[in-house]
């Protein structure tokens, strides 16, 4: 049932809960990355589960200490939460957040790459792409899903037509604006497979194996020159060879019995898997969780969309869980502009049979762990980075909203250009047009 | 030859307050039948009516179809179904203004996509409900959802569509057999984005947003013409009288796409238009005050909140969703208080509306985030004020708000009780009712409809 890996870090943090926990603050300076949370309800993500009427230290932008009772410096600031609920910043799901900043507008829109020929023409495979270089961490889209809590996202390559399955990298971000966000060295591999894209591999879904195999020979061994029709450039060879052993891969797939050669080849090759979509996870649920691969899923997905999720059910998350999967969630959709969506997933599958501490983790600890930053986000633990949301209520109830974001421990802004218009349009009209301020 | 049936429609047209003649035109009736199931009451449950009222510890009594009564401790027959809703809340069933089920059907596979006819930017003639797949799964889980009415369109590639339909959510072999009875048609317009995209791209009007408007106008202007043209030929009729010798006159050649918009300029046909913007909405007011018509709502709307007095005034509803932005420009400037903002003027008519086979499954989720929001800035909306965005509302916006959308007496016995408060993500419509009959059960499977194409999709060894 538990997750033999995520125990054993738990418990070490567990661990180091009690003993930190137990220390009065220390007498230091106070810096912009310096808070005391108090009496708040603190959902931890972690194996200590929630805390209540509980007080979190935060120092130089890290959680430095949880407990009751703490004292900090009085020149830290201190918020009194009230018994509100406290979490680990939200995960926006697998989007486009600043590379997709107008879904319809081609010069905003930089997820995938096309190269004008779909097979039986030649087919090209360029892994080397790298959509964390079109981020633009000044995007509208940032603030937008920062205010409802959402602190991290996995930025996705996507497949389109005239593009390959292997759709390039993407990476981990944290939606703190900074210049610098995604994480160098976490990028993720991603490929995109089933029946919708069978237009990439010569018309049939086996030919994405093909391709898929083709390439990984290819990485292994360079193609004599002048082999006709090599897939792989040799930077793409270089990159595609990374990922054999290190680094992640992110499938989407949905139908069970691609999971389920996605997961054989997965093995034969020793890529570290996670399974995007799953729609059909639950049918293959004992695989997964034997093969120890996380998914990210989308909660909301019960109708057989296509030939490849006739299973799709609201209780995928539930009975994947209940097999021992470790279960995040991301949208299908406009996963980028409706990120603030992923909540309603999560309250979803907690009333279609998902532990609520589940369906949390769903949305930090799981997704954190899944894509290799599970030792410095996700969870409200003493070493962690301090984004942390401070909430209304409830955070998996739609009425309850995000009272406050912290990054690194700085209180974000509460802002946004939804806001703004917002504010603009709730006053009563002027004698000049709301256009004056 | 002439359809004896269309005569009879004309006679309608001509005589503009004449509502029945049309269910006698109407070439494609409905066959909806309500299914008997016996008497019901639902005992101490919070009772939402759906126009704004709230009754604590109420009981509702649905007999014949219909709800008889409302109120305390209600007298029932010793043989009818009791439900005991302790702790439970009640509402009418739900309405969705804005749905492609059957139309855009699960699997989306390319024979599936029947929701628009992408060849002309006016296709006025085609009607929605000859594209309806009743076997789409969507319709039961939309029925989960607690969905009990709902109106599929055609979809907003171009300038007039076609007719949209309203449908009770009935698992049925047939549309005609899930036609709401006496409900007026719709029809399907756009503004903006989509219809100047597809056509511009074909280097075809319209391209742009003033093509798009000249495209309205110039159809309207037909269809006046085209209606002159029958009320001459009718003149003529009369004339001519019973007299034998004389020549009869000969009928203008009909029209089906002119058919519909002569139905709109009549007010036979309830207007509505897929519109992002407020300027253009701006806009398509002053097209429908040029021709007469009235529009009955403008779906998506994302900058409503821009104009939502001049909605009000109107009597325009503003049927949106609670949070979709930023896919296109025309959506670029969505905010999550849109509906309670649209919903604050008097005389407003505020409707969530999903457009979308996951949303229709709960939209009293969209609601919620929508009183959320609001109460971040201060506007307190009630449960049973919310309620009415899903209700009452979207049922004036069909023109049936005299059958359906609030618990009054007398009104189709559309009910859904659910496991809670309806705005919260942990509630559940656990039992919903159709006229009546208990058509879905969360904690029955006989009571659980399955559509011929999901029957048999889980056997395996």
């Amino acid at each position: 049932m538990i997750r033999l890996a995520a125990t054993v870090r738990t418990l070490s943090r567990g661990t180091r809960f009690v003993l930190v926990g137990s220390l009065l603050a220390a007498s230091l300076s106070a810096t912009a990355q310096d808070l005391l949370i108090r009496h708040a309800t603190v959902h931890t993500a972690s194996a200590v589960g929630t805390l209540r009427d509980t007080d979190v230290w935060v120092r130089n932008g890290s959680i430095a200490a949880i407990g009751r009772g703490l004292l900090a410096p009085a020149d830290v600031p201190s918020i009194d939460a009230a018994g509100r609920p406290l979490t680990p910043g939200l995960f926006a799901g697998v989007t486009g957040i600043g590379i997709d900043e107008v879904s319809a507008e081609p010069s905003t829109h930089d997820t995938a790459i096309t190269f004008g020929a779909t097979p039986p023409q030649v087919a090209q495979m360029r892994p080397e792409f790298d959509v964390t270089l079109a981020y633009n961490p000044r995007s509208l889209l940032l603030p937008i899903a920062r205010i409802e809590g959402i602190t991290f996202t996995e930025l996705a390559a996507g497949s389109e037509p005239g593009g390959s399955i292997i759709a390039g990298q993407g990476g981990l971000v944290r939606l703190d604006g900074s210049f610098d966000a995604p994480y160098a060295g976490l990028r993720a591999l991603f490929i995109n497979l089933g029946g919708n894209l069978s237009v990439l591999s010569g018309n049939s879904r086996a030919g994405q194996y093909l391709l898929l195999d083709q390439a990984l020979r290819e990485a292994r061994v360079a193609p004599a020159a002048g082999s006709a029709n090599p897939l792989l450039t040799p930077a793409g060879r270089e990159v595609l060879t990374g990922y054999v052993s290190k680094g992640r891969v992110l499938v989407q797939v949905d139908r069970a019995a691609d999971i389920r050669r996605v997961l054989a080849l997965a093995q034969r090759e020793h890529l570290h898997l996670v399974i995007l979509g799953a729609a059909e996870g639950w049918l293959v649920a004992n695989d997964l969780a034997q093969a120890k691969v996380p998914v990210l899923i989308d909660a909301l997905e019960d109708l057989p969309d296509s030939f490849d999720s006739l299973a799709a059910t609201l209780e995928n998350a539930a009975r994947l869980h209940a097999a021992g999967v470790a279960v995040g969630f991301s949208q299908r959709g406009d996963a980028s502009h409706n990120a603030r969506k992923i909540r309603q997933l999560a309250g979803n599958a907690v009333a279609n049979g998902l532990p609520w501490e589940a369906g949390l983790a769903a949305l930090t600890s799981v997704p954190a762990d899944a894509l290799g930053v599970g030792d410095r986000l996700g969870r409200i633990v003493v070493g962690q980075l301090a984004d942390l949301v401070l909430w209304s209520g409830d955070p998996l109830e739609l009425t309850s909203s995000a009272e406050q974001v912290w990054m690194a421990g700085k209180a974000m802004p509460m802002r946004s250009r939804q806001t703004e218009l917002r504010d603009r349009y709730l006053r009563a009209p002027g004698r000049l047009p709301r256009a004056y301020p | 030859m002439r359809i004896p049936a269309y005569t009879a429609l004309l006679a309608a047209l001509l005589l503009p307050h004449t509502a029945s003649a049309r269910a006698d035109g109407d070439p494609y009736p409905s066959t909806y039948q309500p299914i008997a199931d016996g008497v019901t009451v639902i005992r101490h449950g919070t009772v939402l009516i759906g126009n704004g009222q709230r009754l604590e510890d109420a009981d509702v009594l649905l007999r014949n179809g219909v709800v008889e009564a409302v109120g305390k401790a209600l007298d029932a027959p010793a043989d009818a179904r009791t439900v005991d809703a302790t702790g439970k809340w009640v509402t009418p069933g739900l309405i969705d203004v804005h749905s492609h089920l059957g139309v855009y059907a699960s699997p989306g596979v390319r024979a599936t996509s029947d929701g628009n006819e992408v060849t002309a930017p006016v296709t006025a003639q085609v009607w929605a409900e000859h594209s309806v797949w009743p076997q789409d799964p969507g319709f039961a889980a939309a029925l989960a959802g607690g969905v009990t009415t709902l109106q599929v369109l055609p979809g907003s590639a171009n300038l007039i569509g076609g007719r949209g339909v309203t449908l009770k959510n009935v698992a049925a072999t047939s549309v005609q057999a899930m036609k709401f009875p006496g409900a007026p048609y719709g029809l399907k317009m756009a503004c903006g984005e989509n219809p100047k995209r597809v056509y511009g791209e074909r280097m075809q009007t319209p391209m742009t947003r003033m093509g798009n408007m000249a495209g309205y106008r110039a159809q309207f202007i037909e269809a006046r013409e085209y209606l002159t043209q029958w009320q001459d030929y009718q003149q003529a009729l009369t004339k001519v009288g019973k007299n034998k010798k004389a020549e009869p006159p000969k009928p203008p050649k009909r029209d089906l796409r002119l058919d519909t918009l002569v139905g709109v300029l009549k007010g036979e046909i309830q207007v509505h238009i897929h519109c992002y913007r407020a300027d253009e909405m701006a806009n398509m007011i002053d097209l429908s005050h040029e021709f007469g018509f009235h529009i009955a709502a403008f779906h998506h709307g994302v900058e409503a909140y821009k104009l939502a007095d001049a909605l009000a005034k109107e009597h325009i509803c503003g049927a949106l969703w609670a949070d979709w932005w930023g896919f296109k420009m025309e959506a670029y400037d969505g905010i999550q208080e849109n509906l309670a903002l649209v919903d604050r003027p008097a005389a407003s008519c505020a409707i969530v509306h999903s457009d979308s086979a996951e949303g229709i499954q709960r939209l009293n989720q969209e609601a919620a985030k929508v009183i959320g929001k609001a109460a971040r800035v201060g506007i307190d909306i009630a449960p049973e004020r919310a309620l009415r965005w899903l209700t009452e509302n979207p049922a004036k916006a069909l023109g049936v708000a005299a059958k359906t959308g609030t618990l009054e007496a007398g009104k189709m016995a559309d009910v859904v009780i659910w496991s809670g408060n309806p705005f919260s993500v942990y509630s559940k419509a656990e039992q919903v009712f159709v006229d009546g009959a208990l058509l879905y059960d969360r904690h029955d499977r006989a009571r659980q409809p399955v559509s011929d194409f999901m029957l048999g999709q889980g056997v395996s060894p």
